[in-house]
């Protein structure tokens, strides 16, 4: 076992450290939450540039050669600066294209890295908590045409997505289906999330796809669905990590400069021992992720789920844990808008929830669903 | 990144497995499963047949003795050795008074000590604690004067480990009062034979006798004993102490007793029906593995990490180890329901029998779990407290 970076991953790992220093303070981050929602965000195009957007993708599947520790890598610095371009969605439909279609999506998987066309995954539902198997989304199958109805809800980056990957029942099993956001029939309603993620609600009545829309085979993308979230969830983790390890050293900060009752926070030991139990879990989170990593690289379903929920539980329960207590010992002013605190756990928050929360990753490890 | 185990680990994982099925008697399986206090005869007998294949002292240099594992090979063999049921050896001569030896130890202490702790021919205790200095080691008052080629030991230890079995304490001592406290510490090594040394037990809450008071009366310590130099005893015992945060997350332990407890939980009842298949109970059983997970990969970690490896992330495992094998014993408790609640000394060991014996309703794979779970309230105590260890990272990874 080895847990050090290559080379490769600590330039890598520098470069997004950069890039967030340069062009994401928190006030940067404020004028683009505060843009209208139409607007696109300048920053993916960078993305593509600097090769973050295939940077862990094999070079078979069209990437740049690396893996999920790259994607790791991108997120949890994404996650100290609370980065809300949807990145995690776009691994998660690039994941599930090249599972299901790597050929014959060669080139769009080729566009999505170059920036230039913006694929999303729209699969859960209000029903589904968490549960991939959980969809009522229909697929009718008539007049050599799918007709699919149904409504996904809060969808990630499908804001500006100019493409749809949408699961729909297909008689006893699941279809993924490659639809145009454009295409008649879909009503694509934009609202952010508690975190100022751009999300969307998608409604789909009777809409019209031809079946050379289908991705992989009929009836069977429910294996795909499952590892490409999987993988998305190990990205969220990656993320939430980045977060923690910011609002521990920012709350870490705080509590050194404020001065109460004749001297500053950090002599107080009910809060010293706050910080210290807010560590411990910080680092038993970092020490999950790595073991939802060595999850992701099981080439067994059943085990990779186990690590894959163990890491989501874990964080689900520490990064509300930390976010809550980071705004706790900054008192008053943690609740306000204008302090990252509060941004960071409201991010944490909704990570704890997106993909299942950890009753549902609990009960998926212990294999009662 | 390598971020699994790799053939060559499950190899050795294997050689380790094989090992242990041709060499453990059944007879100390049987008592280490029921997790008592191990006996003297049992800890022997295992070191003795671990030293013949040379793997008794797992962590030493191999200069000493030690068998060239790497950090992921000792922790697989641990884990291995408590899957078996292995009885848990003289820690305390094997992973703290020997590297504290062979580090700052003089020649003539390594070549007279090492060979008798690597065979269990002399088992080790550790006079740190004293009745006025607990979790503020520092202030500890047993005084050592020299006089000529010895020095006279008065003062009093206690919570210590096995003092009843051991042949050796290493012992801190104050060589010096007017410097400050840290300063005035040395080590030496005692025998318990010596005169003026007497051992009386501290039975403890789980009935049975595995800590000691121990009375030092103008004992007499060959100056041959003192370890390194006078005065440096406080560094000295740091560095043990740090060694012994490292080993007590004890996640091997942990996960030995999670597998128990879900053998148990398929032979005790609920509603009909197995109590592994009770969903509250199987979620609980799921949060507790779940957490011992991660701590077993932060172990992984500093085990693999020299630049990590440092006190304060030893302090963070072992916060966490000590509360996993607390909520680990207190849940095969609620497993055994009824059962849960007897009194149930060891049989076979050295205990404080008020409570009779255990019914005899008690399923053998009950035996000993009312004990452990008792005992393992003193996990969050011993090695510094959580407490302590929580100022500890606030201090020195925090820097509040």
């Amino acid at each position: 076992m080895d847990f050090q970076l290559t080379q490769e991953q600590e330039a890598l790992q520098d470069s997004v450290k950069r890039f967030c220093q340069r062009e994401y303070s928190f006030d940067d981050r404020r004028a683009i939450i505060d843009s209208p929602i139409e607007q696109l965000s300048a920053h993916w195009q960078t993305f593509a540039e600097l090769g973050w957007l295939g940077a862990g993708l094999s070079e078979e599947a069209g990437g740049f050669g690396g893996g999920p520790v790259e994607n790791a890598l991108i997120l949890e610095q994404f996650g100290k600066a609370l980065v809300v371009e949807p990145f995690t969605p776009h691994l998660v439909a690039l994941q599930l294209l090249s599972t299901l279609a790597p050929t014959e999506q060669a080139s769009l998987i080729e566009a999505m890295i170059d920036g230039s066309r913006r694929v999303v995954m729209a699969h859960f539902e209000h029903v589904s908590r968490g549960n991939c198997a959980t969809i009522e989304t229909v697929a009718d199958f008539r007049d050599d045409q799918f007709y699919l109805s149904g409504h996904k809800t809060l969808v990630q980056g499908a804001a500006h997505a100019d493409t749809f990957l949408v699961s729909a029942r297909d008689g006893d099993g699941i279809s993924l289906f490659l639809i145009d956001a454009n295409t008649a029939n879909i009503e694509r309603e934009v609202y952010h999330s508690l975190d100022n993620h751009l999300v969307a609600d998608l409604r789909f009545d009777n809409v019209a796809v031809d079946p050379r829309n289908l991705v992989g085979a009929r009836g069977e993308a429910l294996q795909a669905i499952e590892l490409a979230v999987d993988y998305g969830i190990v990205y969220l983790c990656a993320e939430a990590l980045g977060a923690m390890e910011a609002a521990l050293l920012m709350t870490r900060d705080y509590l050194k400069t404020r001065q109460q009752f004749g001297t500053t926070l950090n002599n107080f030991q009910a809060l010293q021992h706050r910080m210290a139990d807010m560590l411990i879990e910080t680092e038993l989170s970092r020490s999950m992720l790595y073991q939802g990593l060595a999850a992701l690289e099981s080439t067994d379903a059943q085990t990779r789920k186990a690590g894959v929920s163990a890491t989501k539980v874990q964080f689900s329960q520490s990064g509300i844990f930390v976010g809550a207590q980071s705004i706790q010992l900054h008192g008053g002013i943690g609740v306000t808008d204008e302090c990252a605190v509060g941004h960071y756990y409201k991010r944490l928050f909704v990570i704890a929830q997106l993909y299942g929360n950890d009753d549902y990753h609990r009960d998926r490890f212990v294999g009662l669903i | 990144m390598h971020l699994k185990f790799q053939p060559e680990d499950e190899r050795f994982r294997q050689e380790c497995r094989a090992f242990l099925r041709e060499n453990l008697p059944e007879e100390l399986a049987r008592r280490a499963r029921r997790g008592y206090h191990p006996l003297r005869e049992d800890i022997q007998t295992w070191m003795r047949i671990l030293n013949k294949r040379g793997w008794s002292v797992p962590n030493w240099p191999q200069e000493y003795g030690g068998p060239g594992w790497s950090p992921v090979q000792r922790f697989i063999f641990e884990e291995e050795m408590r899957a078996a049921c292995a009885p848990v050896v003289n820690l305390l001569g094997t992973e703290l008074v020997a590297p504290v030896i062979y580090t700052f130890g003089s020649a003539e202490q390594k070549a007279e000590h090492l060979p008798a702790i690597r065979n269990g021919d002399v088992l080790w205790c550790q006079g740190f604690s004293e009745p006025g200095a607990g979790s503020d080691l520092a202030s500890l008052r047993t005084r050592a004067e020299r006089n000529g080629n010895e020095y006279v030991v008065n003062g009093q230890k206690t919570w210590t480990t096995e003092g009843h079995n051991a042949d050796m304490m290493i012992t801190l001592v104050r060589t010096d009062s007017t410097v400050k406290p840290q300063a005035g510490i040395s080590v030496l090594l005692i025998d318990m034979q010596s005169p003026g040394i007497t051992v009386r037990p501290i039975y403890t809450i789980d009935e049975g006798r595995s800590v000691n008071e121990v009375f030092l009366d103008n004992v007499k310590v060959p100056a041959d004993n003192l370890v390194g130099e006078e005065g440096k005893g406080w560094s000295y015992a740091k560095f043990l102490l740090t060694n012994e945060r490292t080993a007590s997350a004890e996640v091997p332990h942990t996960k030995h007793d999670i597998l128990q407890l879900e053998e148990i939980a398929r032979q005790e009842y609920k509603d009909g029906k197995p109590l592994a298949e009770d969903p509250v109970f199987a979620r609980k059983l799921g949060q507790l593995k779940i957490d011992t997970l991660a701590l077993e990969y932060a172990v992984l970690r500093v085990l693999t990490d020299d630049s990590s490896s440092s006190a304060a992330v030893a302090s963070v495992i072992k916060t966490r180890g000590a509360e996993l094998r607390q909520r680990a014993a207190d849940l095969t408790l609620e497993a055994l329901g009824d059962y849960g609640l007897a009194a149930a000394p060891d049989p076979e060991g050295v205990h404080n029998l008020r409570s009779g014996r255990a019914p005899t309703g008690l399923p053998e794979y009950g035996l000993g779990a009312s004990a452990r779970a008792m005992y393992r309230r003193a996990t969050t105590i011993y090695g510094g407290s959580n407490e302590i260890q929580r100022t500890i990272i606030a201090k020195t990874i925090l820097q509040l």
